[in-house]
């Protein structure tokens, strides 16, 4: 990348001063066709590296039989046709049941987290969008969790929830007597929970970061008017402040939906390479029936379902919100 | 609200004690478990949980760099996280640029088809990107796979979408007039950008930096493909503490406290710039 900085930067010096947009100046117009290209080059190729030709790659696995023999040379795998797809969607064979309960639970999980964050972020935003004693101090601690490395984060859950030495057991059992006996947390049923709880923790803090960067953007002259007109907080909050966050909220919502319904690292961290049942989230059940069966192919077919679905959502999503911010325009 | 003349009623008031106090548990009581944990001696945290120390100690502190080479490993993060870091900024600053100040023929598909990859499952690639590392090593020498190098890359293009994304807002909002009057005077475009506009996008350009050097510390998924023993970051080498007979639960609070610090203390100090950044850019 620096070299191509470096390659343009003489070109450029060599040109009349001209302007940035507008064919007002003629000369040099090859450098000024060429630079947004230039300048745009290295992000373009390290996309295409990282993240396209890996896509196509993985595309194209999927319709081959790829199982631990091949993985030398992937090149050499046999074609199957739709085999991969056809076993990822038989839902009455053990994978496709598999597959459809990891998505089924995936859905949950990521509409029940989604809508926490988004509630518990917008909240305290709300909340602390007035100045008062503590605010400041308030403000950098609802960040933490968000600022936390995932895996540092989660490994303390680990700890909280663990059976024997964890908090979470001894204060529901030891101390509030809520259970019989001490549960298991991070295996059964109760991981789902577990899993939502963790979630729930590290994401909220982004949502209200965001929410509280759109608050700024409302203008106090609104809130003025409001108040002149007799408006209590209840109903600016209502009628100014939530109105006001629609466009920030729409992004908002996607982004959250679509990181936590590929995220990899808390329910990794939280259960290791094999998730219990109930928290099979997506993006853990590929990586297994990947690595751990080594079927690449199958692991593939897998993944390109699920980004078609993700396609199929963020497209109608965003159709969605834009038709309904057409019509409020 | 602020300017509001009336004071708040009372159910306000109390709604927002009740909600920030809860909250405020909520957030802390995971804190104050690493942060406890940490300073107790390996009874406390193998017995039943105790709120408070049965003594206090800085043991776990010193043992952590002895039990798994931590220090290794925190190099390597910082030297991952960094260059992936500097690396996504200058390049993102370049992108951003050029869909913020050019009109030119692709600039919406260039500009759907980076965020789009936001929606990409990690794992779709993972495998892909694996042999894809494997064979240009194998071809050219270049050893992506299991090196920093391939770890970086990897990395800096996590956060470029959203920093360029990020970025192309806040330079719309760095007025036009300003690289227009640079030009003028006889800067090249790429004068303007470094004299003008990158100087008036620095909260935009901080905030940018301090997302994607989370970004790159906090991932799991990759480090734990791409790395080997010599290169292992810390999102992978924290697992050693607990695949021993006994899970130095003690010592995984004060490395997850440790590593955990310079990132949190980095975010805090900046994050006025971040929130600066994201009203001027993404969200308006």
């Amino acid at each position: 990348m620096t070299t191509t900085a470096q390659a343009e930067r003489p070109a450029v010096r060599k040109n009349p001063p001209g302007t940035a947009r507008g064919p007002r100046r003629r000369t040099g117009r090859i450098h000024r066709v060429g630079l947004p290209y230039l300048l745009l080059l290295p992000a373009l190729l390290l996309e295409l590296l990282v993240h396209l030709v890996p896509m196509v790659i993985g595309i194209v696995m999927s319709f081959k039989e790829l199982t631990q023999f091949y993985i030398r040379d992937w090149g050499a795998a046999p074609w199957s046709a739709l085999d991969n797809y056809t076993v990822s969607v038989d839902f009455d064979a053990p994978v496709g049941e598999a597959l459809l309960h990891s998505f089924l639970v995936t859905i949950a999980f990521t509409l029940l987290s989604v809508g926490l964050c988004w509630l518990i972020g917008t909240a305290a935003a709300v909340f602390l969008q007035d100045a008062f004693r503590g605010r400041g101090l308030l403000r950098a601690l609802f960040l933490v969790p968000y600022a936390l490395p995932v895996y540092a984060a989660v490994i303390t859950w680990v700890f909280m929830f663990q059976h024997d030495n964890g908090l979470v057991n001894h204060v529901l059992h030891d101390q509030l007597g809520l259970t019989d006996k001490p549960s298991f947390w991070l295996i059964g049923d109760n991981s789902f929970i577990a899993l939502l709880t963790v979630s729930v923790w590290k994401g909220w803090p982004f949502a209200f970061l965001i929410v509280m960067a759109g608050l700024q953007n409302i203008p106090g002259e609104l809130y003025e008017a409001a108040a002149l007109d007799g408006a209590g907080v209840w109903q600016q909050l209502r009628r100014i402040t939530l109105p006001s966050l629609r466009p920030v909220n729409q992004v908002l919502v996607l982004v959250l939906f679509l990181w936590t319904f590929n995220d990899f690292n808390t329910p990794f961290v939280l259960f290791g390479r094999t998730a219990p049942e109930a928290a099979d989230l997506i993006s853990v059940h590929i990586y297994q029936a990947s690595f751990v069966t080594w079927n690449f192919g199958t692991g593939s077919a897998m993944s390109v379902l699920l980004l078609l679905f993700l396609l199929l959502v963020t497209g109608g999503y965003l159709a969605l919100t834009s038709r309904g911010r057409r019509k409020a325009s | 609200m602020t300017t509001s003349p009336m004071a708040p009623p009372r159910s306000f008031l109390w709604s927002r004690r009740i909600f920030l106090t809860l909250l405020t548990g909520f957030v802390l009581v995971p804190v104050y478990v690493m942060v406890s944990s940490s300073l107790k001696p390996l009874a406390d945290v193998t017995g039943k949980f105790r709120w408070l120390p049965s003594e206090l100690t800085i043991r776990p502190y010193i043992d952590i760099w002895s039990t798994v080479p931590l220090a290794r490993y925190f190099v390597n993060s910082l030297v991952v996280a960094g260059a992936a870091t500097v690396c996504s900024v200058v390049i993102a600053v370049f992108a951003a640029y050029a869909v913020s100040r050019y009109d030119f023929r692709g600039k919406r598909v260039f500009t759907v088809t980076v965020l789009s990859t936001q929606m990409f499952p990690g794992i779709l690639f993972l495998l892909p990107l694996f042999l894809i590392y494997v064979n240009i090593g194998n071809a050219t020498g270049i050893a992506l796979f299991g090196s920093r190098g391939g770890l970086i890359l990897t990395y800096l293009t996590f956060s470029l979408p959203f920093s360029i994304w990020m970025l192309i807002g806040y330079f719309d909002s760095v007025p036009r007039d300003l690289d227009e009057a640079a030009l003028v005077d006889g800067c090249g475009p790429l004068g303007a950008l470094f004299r003008v506009v990158v100087p008036a996008a620095v909260p935009g350009i901080i905030a940018v930096a301090v997302y994607a050097f989370m970004t790159a510390w906090g991932e799991v998924l990759f480090a734990s493909v791409m790395t080997n023993d010599t290169t292992r970051t810390l999102a992978v080498g924290l697992q050693g503490y607990s695949t021993l007979n006994d899970v130095y639960w003690n010592q995984i609070m004060a490395a997850s406290l440790v590593v955990s610090v310079p990132v949190v203390a980095g975010f805090l100090l900046l994050q006025r710039y971040l929130v600066a950044g994201l009203t001027a850019g993404a969200v308006k």
